[in-house]
């Protein structure tokens, strides 16, 4: 039984996880059709703040010297900085393209800043080690959770909670969805753009920000693909999500990370190296049966 | 019955865009041939092999303005399984034990195997264009990334097969600057034939309108799916001779990096036309050859001086960011090579 329950943990730890990130793509893509592949160097940077560039496989702290609030703070600003900065340099003049001429801005923004990385920190993962005292698993009902997914848990819980709040809440968010739904409209009903636009990806580098600092503590390692693989899975989930829809970014992002999870645990062990092209074959049957995602918004339907 | 010479111009006309192409490829053949060093002459013989590549790309992405980051897999599955049956006959059943008996204990002669390695490429692509045809635009993009990321994650895992992520060495290199040359015509010509054919013209119709095209009783599902499995096949072949070119095949050399280089040679070009497709080759191939001699240290004055290992790529991606602002339908903006006073025309014809 504890088993189950020590397996549920991990998929809704990951899953959460991977819901953060899809949101942050959904977001973005919401207010402007962008699939935002530097979201993955969004998240690559933000750890690598963390340390002085460097050729050493074990270099000193840069961020990760300070005291935990100011650590925390420091790369949550050092990201959202990076992301308002692409969005004002490359996405901004690309505003009117079509997606498809997005998504291979966005591709080429993140080949860059990858190669930017690789440039001042040499391509070699480097170790990092932030955050130790979470090392420790903390019991709860006869079921050890370690401390960092304990973190995770927590932490995207509250972003999440804040994110819906602010979604549905504020002025700003309440715009940003109506960008969601139809950007036109809510440019024409007085939504201001510029700031809606600058305010999504401002969001989505704190998202990124938050996922770098827990991916760095769970694995203690630097690596530059090493925000590849869950900006991946979250654009899966926000395609099966449904394009476009917020709820359906979330809830793809745990689909993805429960999949992921359950395939890990329960697939033979010479299977196991394969679970990720098990999670995105499922993606690819999803689709199948549902081409438009689960959640179908009025945004992903052509307009003639 | 038109008279011999009407049909002679007319043919002319017709052929102008690919001799356009052609003919200054098969130049630059001839003359680095002659009188360029072996640097070059390597060049050249990778210039040619990313046409073959990059027109395959163009015949699906640039005839149907979907994105695709997946045809790195149908290069791929062409490379191993050409691999499979040409590659070191001695190795294979310790390296590649996994193998059927067939494979493993024997060589097949280098042209059925190659034949064979492109039908199966193909055939992937039918296979997965099937199903990921029926999405619209960028969820079909998005999925294309995943059938990129399956066939990575299941080659570099499938140790007795494909010996994981380590280099499968020790292919047949037959690969030439004149067989490759062959290649990249044969290419232009299949591609230049299948878009002015009906089926190349409703793709392209769907590209331009998806709704008015459905309208108009194009099938985009149909027209989608034609263009993905030709596109296959023809990067099939660009795997092929790559495997026999470098001698080597890793599984690591069909992933993002190579995907981005391919779509920045399709996206500087312009994706809208072959000539874009061709010319994007050129210029990134050129860019990419001049930046790495940089690298790798020259002197002036007898100074020597270098740009840092990465600068190539930075200035590739910085080039390509430049030219999606600032002529975002590429060098060549989606027209054609055409003679003096054909271009209006062709333009209602080819270019919508």
């Amino acid at each position: 039984m504890a088993n189950i329950v020590q397996v549920l943990v991990d998929a809704i730890a990951l899953g959460s996880l991977y819901a953060l990130v899809a949101l942050a793509i959904g977001l973005v893509f919401g207010v402007m059709r962008l699939v935002n592949f530097a979201q993955a160097d969004y998240i690559t940077i933000g750890a690598y703040a963390l340390v002085v560039p460097t050729v050493s496989v074990t270099p000193p702290l840069l961020l990760g010297a300070l005291p935990s609030a100011l650590m925390i703070g420091g790369v949550l600003v050092v990201v959202m900085a990076l992301a308002l900065l692409t969005e004002r340099v490359a996405f901004r003049p690309l505003r009117n393209s079509n997606p498809s001429t997005l998504l291979i801005s966005s591709f080429a923004v993140s080949y860059f800043l990858q190669n930017l990385v690789m440039l001042i920190h040499t391509g070699r993962p480097k170790s990092v080690g932030i955050g130790q005292g979470l090392a420790n698993a903390v019991e709860i009902g006869g079921v050890r959770v370690p401390g960092v997914q304990l973190l995770t848990m927590v932490v995207t819980a509250g972003l999440l909670v804040a994110l819906v709040l602010f979604l549905k809440k504020t002025p700003l968010g309440i715009q940003m969805r109506a960008a969601a739904e139809n950007f036109q409209m809510a440019r024409l009903l007085g939504m201001p753009a510029n700031r809606v636009i600058a305010l999504a990806f401002a969001i989505s580098g704190l998202l990124g920000g938050a996922v770098s600092l827990l991916l760095t503590i769970q694995t203690g390692t630097l690596d530059l693909r090493m925000g590849l693989m869950p900006v991946v899975y979250a654009f899966f989930a926000t395609v099966i999500g449904g394009m476009g829809s917020l709820p359906g970014a979330a809830l793809g992002g745990f689909l993805v990370g429960v999949a992921s999870v359950l395939l890990q645990t329960y697939l033979p062990a010479d299977l196991r190296p394969f679970r990720d092209a098990g999670v995105f074959m499922m993606v690819i049957l999803i689709l199948l049966v549902r081409p438009q995602g689960l959640i179908v918004t009025s945004a992903a339907k052509e307009r003639v | 019955m038109k008279s011999d010479t009407m049909s002679f111009a007319t043919i002319g006309r017709f052929w102008f865009p690919v001799l356009a192409l052609v003919i200054p490829l098969a130049i630059i053949v001839v003359v680095t041939g002659q009188f360029g060093g072996l640097s070059i002459q390597r060049t050249v013989i990778e210039m040619l092999i990313s046409i073959v590549i990059v027109v395959g790309l163009y015949v699906f992405v640039g005839n149907s303005g979907i994105i695709s980051f997946g045809h790195a897999t149908f290069m791929a599955i062409a490379a191993y399984a050409s691999a499979w049956q040409t590659c070191c006959e001695m190795l294979k059943p310790i390296t590649m034990s996994g193998l059927p008996p067939f494979l493993r204990d024997q060589s097949i002669p280098l042209l059925p195997s190659a034949v064979v390695s492109v039908l199966l490429a193909g055939g992937a692509a039918f296979l997965t264009g099937l199903v990921i045809m029926r999405l619209t635009g960028l969820a079909a993009s998005i999925s294309t990334l995943a059938v990129l990321f399956i066939l990575n994650v299941v080659y570099s895992n499938w140790d007795s097969v494909t010996m994981g992520s380590a280099s499968i060495v020790g292919l047949p290199t037959y690969v030439t600057a004149w067989l490759a040359l062959g290649c990249a015509v044969f290419a232009i010509v299949i591609a230049y034939l299948y878009q002015v054919s009906a089926f190349g013209l409703a793709i392209r119709a769907t590209r331009e309108d998806e709704v008015a095209a459905a309208a108009s009783g194009i099938s985009l599902y149909w027209s989608r799916l034609i263009a993905f499995t030709l596109s296959g096949f023809m990067v099939g072949l660009g795997g092929v001779l790559q495997a026999h070119y470098l001698g080597t095949v890793s599984i690591n050399s069909f992933f993002l990096s190579f995907t981005f280089l391919a779509l920045a040679m399709l996206i500087v070009g312009g994706m809208g036309s072959l000539a874009g497709a061709v010319v994007g080759v050129v210029v990134i191939t050129a860019m990419v050859d001049i930046f790495r001699r940089l690298e790798g240290g020259i002197s002036i004055g007898g100074e020597q001086w270098s740009l840092p290992a990465g600068t190539q790529e930075l200035i590739i991606a910085a080039f390509m960011l430049l030219i999606l602002v600032f002529r975002k339908d590429g060098i060549m903006a989606g027209r054609e090579m055409t003679l003096p006073g054909q271009e209006q025309r062709e333009k209602g014809l080819i270019n919508g």
